[in-house]
């Protein structure tokens, strides 16, 4: 017998929870408890008064576990709505990265020519080195990283996606 | 700790009672230790909470449990840190699972001592955390009442579960305003009624059905007693026969005239059936869970199904259903008889469809081959059910064949009579949720219908018992195995008995005494009824083990991963032997 792989698509969740302790612990360790994946996680409180924040989740699963996990969150008491941003249609999502490379001569050049296209900029610089900061959606910053490698890349840092709907409305 | 003398200050653990009587407890099932001992302390000066104290903290969770069952009321529990909070986390899962409704009040050590690994210190908060509804750490006395408030509307109401309250020791003695608001909680918003546009088009297809079905679970007894007369007139507006999972019985009576018996693994023949033929399920308050089902993909492969549930992460889970309805199912089903009515539906000609089940019914799927020399377990059950019908008892069970046997022989007429732990399968559940039913309802006869293996794992709450003067029996059918752990090893593992042999059994009927119990023992067939007689006679608690039949099997039985028609009706239709498909399935 061997253990059966299943198609999976990507999914990106919004959750407006209340600021409090534990919040994350409970949503994460749901995600764990269940088995089911999470490709990226970021929360920041977003209220005036430090009440509720809102989590952004990427995760992956057919379907029926999407829909379950949807169900999930809303079960759990801190969660007061969830949004699928892929089912509910156009949205933007965006993510932040830094990125430093070393190098000198031709690929400190080329380095900077490649930032240049892709609309990084620069952050920190020293005669060896630079920090690119660059946002866009995750294609683009896998595509800038992956461009990178071959230009000295020392270490990156991502935040993960966050992302609302398209239009006038509110999600 | 506040310098406001303007309003009479208390201390947590005084805030705390306050807030247990407000809300209406009168029970406690605990056990004190270092870091409750103020709230110790403050039960001391009250009179109006009854505390009852077991002898292990996974006894009160379950004793809460079958209090909570019983009577429809949560069940509050009282443990210290760390190793209190540890032994009742078997409980809290087990009532996470069953949906019952539990206030799990834990110690904790001081707030500044946490996370430094201090004396008895365990994060209970994150250990409870996917085993509970919703749980607390509370850093301040004055936030207590709120959260306790809170943590009985959230226990109670929509699908019911347990929730952890730890407080720290220090937040237990220091002191804080009593003039906090009543803040009723605004987050938690369970569902109610249902749409009328979903329930008239669930009444529609009921209607229109040609071989309907009521599927019904633990959700009717949760939604309470309402909830199981409104079925019974559901029913009988409708004609459609009823069959039940483990944890429903009783909500439709098994003395019904549309009743098929409970469903899934260890369920009858005709409701499984049935199950698996009809045209129309309407899944009430039930959750399509393994045990139920069976294979998936063969699971009443031809029904338009609805599912009315108020979680709305129990539909859709494992099996598609056509029309999903979430709402608290006793307003949905009093909904449905409304719209019935109004629209005066008759029921539907379902002659062809009883004619069908009655051919089922025929197969006489729960008889067994008879013996005069020994005690067949499902005839010690039906023997015990003959001698106590009519004392309406409340049933607790362990886990095992014994509770299988129970479930198909013994009959509930009315809910909140039979406690077991159906999700969870928790051995050792039975004897303290008899102590706890016991506690909530003085005058009941209050049976455990247990296993010899089971009954050891919580053996020590004969002691509380005893202790409260409980009058609780423990019926015990005794087969020196564990049984149901033997039967999977002859089906699935060709009859290697990997220790699965209750060896170095105690007498129990000298147990019995030990604890100041009555011991009765039998193993003759023709004594048995006069045996339970002077079990029922006898005032105080009584232990009755009963010796039956070593080897039998619990039949009709789907296999795991079976169809609901490959059914095992009888011992000589196995093969000893699965596929590993099977074998990794529990
Ligand atoms: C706490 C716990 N441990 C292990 C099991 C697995 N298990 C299920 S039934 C069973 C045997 C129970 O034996 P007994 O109480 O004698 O009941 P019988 O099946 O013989 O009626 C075991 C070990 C369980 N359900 N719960
Ligand atoms: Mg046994």
């Amino acid at each position: 017998m061997h253990i059966k792989q299943e198609l999976t698509e990507r999914h990106v969740l919004t959750l407006t929870v209340d600021n409090e302790a534990g919040t994350l612990a409970r949503i994460a360790g749901m995600f764990t408890s269940r088995g089911y994946n999470i490709d990226s996680l970021t929360v920041a409180d977003i209220s005036e008064d430090h009440t509720t924040s809102r989590i952004t989740i990427v995760t992956r699963g057919p379907p029926p576990v999407i829909d379950q996990i949807i169900a999930q969150c809303e079960r759990l008491i801190p969660v007061h709505k969830v949004t699928d941003l892929t089912e509910a249609g156009p949205h933007v999502e965006r993510e932040l990265a830094l990125v430093k490379v070393r190098g000198t001569g031709d690929q400190r050049v080329e380095a900077m020519r490649l930032a240049d296209i892709y609309r990084a900029r620069v952050i920190d610089a020293t005669v060896n080195s630079f920090i690119f900061e660059i946002t866009g959606g995750p294609d683009k910053i896998d595509t800038f990283v992956a461009l990178m490698r071959e230009v000295g890349l020392v270490e990156v840092g991502r935040t993960g996606i966050v992302g609302l709907m398209r239009g006038a409305e509110g999600s | 700790m506040s310098e406001d003398f303007t309003v009479p200050e208390k201390s947590g653990a005084e805030i705390l009672i306050d807030t247990l009587i407000e809300q209406g407890v009168d029970t406690v099932f605990g056990y004190p230790g270092g870091a409750v001992l103020p709230i110790y302390d403050a039960l001391f000066q009250h009179t109006k909470i009854r505390h009852v104290l077991v002898r292990h903290e996974a006894g009160a969770a379950h004793a809460a449990e079958g209090y909570a069952r019983s009577t429809g009321k949560p069940g509050v529990v009282l443990v210290t840190s760390g190793p209190g909070a540890t032994n009742a986390v078997t409980g809290i899962a087990d009532a996470f699972m069953d949906s019952i409704p539990l206030i799990v009040l834990t110690g904790q050590v001081a707030t500044n001592l946490i996370g430094s690994d201090a004396f008895q210190e365990a994060d209970t908060v994150g250990i409870t955390r996917h085993c509970s509804k919703h749980n607390y750490l509370v850093k301040d006395p004055a936030d207590l009442a709120s959260t306790v408030r809170e943590a009985f509307a959230i226990a109670t109401k929509g699908r019911p579960g347990p929730v952890v309250i730890d407080i720290p020791k220090n937040v237990q003695v220091a002191t804080a305003s009593t003039d906090v608001k009543r803040a009723t909680s605004s987050r938690f918003n369970p569902a109610g009624e249902a749409d009328y546009a979903e329930i008239n088009r669930a009444v529609e297809l009921l209607a229109n059905a040609k071989a309907p079905i009521l599927y019904t679970g633990g959700g009717i007894i949760n939604s309470g007693p309402d909830a199981s007369a409104a079925l019974r007139e559901l029913a009988e507006l409708c004609g459609a026969p009823v069959t039940s999972t483990l944890m429903g019985l009783g909500a439709y009576p098994a003395s019904g005239d549309a009743w098929l018996g409970m469903l899934g693994m260890h369920g009858t023949y005709e409701a499984n059936m049935a199950m698996n033929q009809c045209d129309v399920m309407l899944c009430l308050g039930a959750r399509f869970d393994d045990r139920v089902t069976g294979r998936l993909d063969a699971f009443s492969p031809d029904s338009i199904k609805i599912h009315i549930d108020i979680d709305r992460s129990s539909i859709n889970k494992t099996v598609r259903v056509d029309l999903p309805i979430v709402a608290d199912v006793g307003a949905a089903i009093r909904q449905m008889i409304e719209v019935w009515k109004g629209r005066k539906y008759k029921a539907a000609a379902l002659d062809d469809w009883w004619a069908r089940i009655k051919g089922w019914r025929a197969v006489d799927c729960l008889s067994y081959a008879g013996s005069t020399q020994e005690i067949m377990p499902q005839y010690a059950i039906e023997r015990l059910f003959a001698a106590t019908k009519d004392k309406a008892p409340i049933i607790t069970t362990e886990v095992g064949q014994h509770q299988m046997w129970a479930a198909q022989h013994f009959h509930f007429d009315a809910p909140n009579k039979w406690l077991t732990s159906g999700g969870l399968g928790t051995m050792g559940y039975g004897l303290p949720a008899a102590v706890g039913a016991q506690m909530g309802n003085p005058d009941a006869l209050v049976i455990d219908i247990a296993g010899e293996a089971s009954i050891q794992m919580n053996i020590q709450e004969m002691a509380t018992a005893t202790q409260y003067r409980l009058p609780v029996k423990v019926f015990i059918l005794n087969n020196e195995w564990m049984g149901m752990v033997r039967q999977w090893q002859e089906l699935t593992y060709e009859s290697r008995f990997s220790e699965s042999y209750s060896d170095s059994l105690p007498d129990f009927v000298a147990l019995a005494e030990a604890y100041g119990w009555k011991g009765i023992r039998c193993s003759d067939p023709a004594k048995l009824d006069d045996a339970i007689a002077e079990m029922l006679a006898y005032k105080g608690p009584v232990m009755f083990d009963c010796r039956v039949h070593k080897t039998s099997n619990c039949f009709p039985m789907i296999p795991s991963g079976a169809a609901h028609t490959d059914m095992i009706l009888h011992s000589d239709e196995v093969s000893g032997t699965m596929d590993d498909e099977a074998k990794a399935l529990v």
